[in-house]
């Protein structure tokens, strides 16, 4: 009783204030601060929710970039990575399927980033690289000139971490929509 | 490479830099500065009367059986409970034990994916509530051992010291990280899981829910245990570069700030910055080791078309940076918060290598607590091996150590290498093991010595390939957490307890001094010895011999 009596309190009290009252700070705060990314950062169009902005959606069509490669194929109740080693003769079958899938060749090597399947299987980004790669095969699906798809993407590229990590990235969801705009 | 330097000076540096005022901070804590604060926390449990080691340890094991029995009862009832918008079904028993121990002993391994398996009650009132309470009762233990070993009369009293940790120190600084996670783009939502259809038309459901409380206390209690699946890989769970460097920091402060408030409780700042340093030195080996070994290409893709000028990407993440894999596959285990930033099975085989080290040693800052009271276990070993070595009794700030004390130390150290390289040779040798690998050969090994690993470390990251969410792993694992966690708490309080009884003796010129290059050199080869050295046949046999036979 010395102990089980005093647990017990602990338990009401930690409970009260660290899940209850903690919860509902949090919750407060990032709902009437920042609601679009309290709720997801769900993109809607017209009224129509098409996607996150952080959660990558898979593109097929010629018409569109692509994203990374995922493991769980786009599942947005069931994220995660291949978890296969680097060594792995899975992981060389699987890029060899993206590598013609793109039609890549010795003269025309893909970036890196288009092969690798990211940890969550949801990674919203490809690289600059990665999307000018692309660029072309978009310009002739819209019937768009090439170098006005390159300007779009470079458009959309930033740096995600200033000096700490300079390589440019893109959204894909973020540029398909402008490209949408751009060419309907 | 500069960037990547640039980003491991930020992260680290600025973890240490806030470590200090921060360990300061917590010393006055549990020193009873705080007085009204104490005087409300003593009501709410009805008194705090002084401890002894014994009653310390039993008020400590009583609360986690607490815990452990809650959060059981709670995870097996979610589905006839409120708060679960996407209608989560019960889960099996045996995940239940493993999940409710792992949290219970701040481990969150976790052998379910979050989105698919809980429900948002399950998830804050069970393993939310315990990320708060682990993390305090790891904190609550090293104050108590400070004030022993320190020469206070009294322990202190547990009920007391926990909420010191919960609401002094854990729970603020929650609300903070919590807020700037919710800035960044992580939900937090009590909304269901949201539908949208793609621009090419297909139907895509986005898990989401009340992420940023969850991620917040994850990582600053040393716990580790994700919201989402894939962890702080998850786009929701980790949105961009600087959510990325602002939750690493939160994983390694509070480790960090707990070596000075250790000084600052046994007055002895000098001999907290020789532990410091020698935390600082491993942690800095490994993270350059590891940021090394990844810049290498993915070995997979070398025969194909593929232009490879920024090391292995598989498993990780672009809008993260270049070295945040690494960088984090290190700082979560050298702390045991066991969060991930990138995929650790699909690392290569020599960065793999670091987080297993990280693990091994458990102490190079260690888990919010424990990791101290982990470096302290080392520092009794080494006091008496260096006290063996000249002829003298071995004294440790004027206590004498003995057999009694050092068959203590023993115990606790050797049951983490009995517990690590049991279970995987157990798992190696049967189909529990083999039938559930992801990879062949070597790094199949690997698979089941990294789970066992962090079972053993109270870690909770994986080589998630591996299908562990079955019977045998889920209580063999399950078994594994529980006494790697509460064994050597409990055993240093004893030893603590054992020195507190005897006199204590004037140091002298003979005695060997803890506050310089002499005894931080001792304590650095004692780790290399017990820690590093017990793990190497294990190692070779799977990330050295992956890295030989294919790599290359």
């Amino acid at each position: 009783m010395t102990y089980l009596l005093p647990s017990i309190r602990l338990w009401l009290i930690t409970f009260a204030v660290c899940v209850i009252g903690y919860a509902t700070i949090v919750l407060g705060f990032a709902q009437a601060v920042t609601p679009y990314r309290a709720n997801g950062s769900i993109i809607a169009i017209d009224g129509q929710a098409v996607g996150s902005e952080l959660v990558a959606q898979n593109f097929t069509s010629e018409r569109y970039f692509w994203p990374r490669p995922s493991a769980v194929d786009y599942d947005g109740m069931g994220a995660g990575g291949s978890n296969l080693s680097p060594t792995s003769t899975d992981l060389a079958d699987r890029a060899a399927g993206t590598v013609s899938r793109y039609g890549a060749g010795d003269d025309s090597p893909l970036p890196a980033d288009l092969v690798a399947a990211s940890g969550g299987g949801l990674d919203p980004h490809i690289s600059l690289a990665g999307a000018l790669y692309q660029a072309d095969r978009v310009a002739a699906a819209r019937g768009l000139a090439a170098e006005q798809v390159r300007q779009l993407v470079r458009g959309t590229a930033h740096a995600p971490g200033g000096m700490f990590a300079p390589a440019p990235i893109v959204n894909v969801l973020n540029l398909n929509l402008a490209l949408d705009r751009l060419a309907p | 490479m500069m960037e990547a330097i640039f980003a491991i000076m930020l992260v680290v540096g600025g973890a240490a830099l806030l470590s200090w005022p921060l360990g300061q901070y917590m010393a006055g804590l549990f020193s009873g500065r705080f007085a009204r604060a104490d005087s409300l926390f003593t009501r709410a449990v009805g008194g705090a009367p002084d401890q002894g080691w014994k009653q310390y340890a039993i008020a400590l094991l009583a609360f986690n059986a607490l815990m452990f029995v809650f959060v059981f009862a709670l995870l097996t009832t979610q589905h006839a409970l409120p708060l679960n918008p996407d209608g989560q079904s019960a889960a099996s028993l045996d995940l239940v034990f493993n999940t409710a121990a792992s949290f219970t002993t701040n481990t969150n391994l976790q052998h379910y994916s979050g989105e698919s398996t809980w429900s948002y009650l399950a998830q804050l009132g069970g393993l939310m509530w315990l990320q708060f309470v682990s993390a305090a009762t790891g904190i609550a233990a090293l104050a108590a051992l400070a004030r022993g070993i320190g020469g206070q009369a009294s322990m202190g009293n547990f009920f007391l010291d926990l909420q010191r940790a919960t609401f002094g120190v854990l729970l603020p600084l929650a609300i903070v990280v919590a807020c700037v996670l919710a800035l960044s783009g992580v939900p937090m939502t009590l909304a269901g899981a949201a539908q949208v259809t793609t621009l090419e038309g297909a139907a895509q459901t986005i898990a989401r829910g009340p992420a940023a409380a969850f991620v917040a206390i994850k990582q600053l209690g040393t716990n580790g245990g994700g919201f989402f699946g894939p962890n702080s890989t998850h786009p929701l769970e980790n949105p961009d570069f600087w959510s990325n460097g602002f939750s690493m920091i939160a994983l390694i402060l509070i480790p960090m700030a707990c070596v000075w408030m250790f000084g600052r409780i046994i007055g002895r700042m000098k001999h907290a910055g020789v532990i410091f340093g020698v935390m600082l030195a491993f942690l800095l080996l490994k993270i350059g080791g590891a940021v090394a070994f990844e810049a290498a290409p993915t070995q997979a893709f070398a025969s194909l078309p593929v232009m490879q000028d920024v090391g292995n990407l598989e498993g990780k993440e672009l809008r993260l940076g270049a070295a945040t894999g690494p960088l984090w596959a290190v700082l979560t285990t050298s702390t045991s918060n066991g969060s991930v930033g990138a995929m650790h099975d699909s690392l290569n085989p020599l960065t793999g290598l670091m987080p297993m080290v990280g693990m091994w040693l458990n102490a190079t800052f260690g888990g919010v607590g424990v990791g101290m009271i982990n470096m302290f276990l080392y520092i009794v070993v080494a006091v008496f091996i260096a006290g063996m070595m000249v002829g003298r009794t071995p004294e440790y700030l004027g206590h004498r150590i003995e057999g009694n004390e050092m068959r203590l130390a023993v115990l606790a150290l050797f049951s983490h290498a009995f517990l690590i390289l049991g279970g995987t040779a157990l798992f190696a040798a049967t189909a529990w093991g083999q039938g559930a690998l992801n990879n062949v050969g070597a790094h199949g090994f690997s698979e089941i010595l990294y789970e066992f690993s962090s079972a053993g470390a109270n870690n909770g990251s994986g080589f998630e390939g591996l299908g562990d969410a079955t019977l045998p792993w889920n209580i063999a694992t399950g078994l594994v957490m529980l006494i790697a966690r509460f064994l050597p708490i409990i055993a240093p309080l004893a030893i603590v307890g054992s020195l507190m009884a005897k006199t204590r003796s004037a140091e002298s010129a003979g005695t060997l001094s803890v506050e310089g290059g002499t005894f931080g050199t001792v304590l650095v080869i004692t780790i290399l010895i017990f820690g590093a050295l017990t793990f190497f046949p294990a190692a070779a046999l799977g990330p050295i011999a992956e890295h030989v036979t294919l790599m290359g």
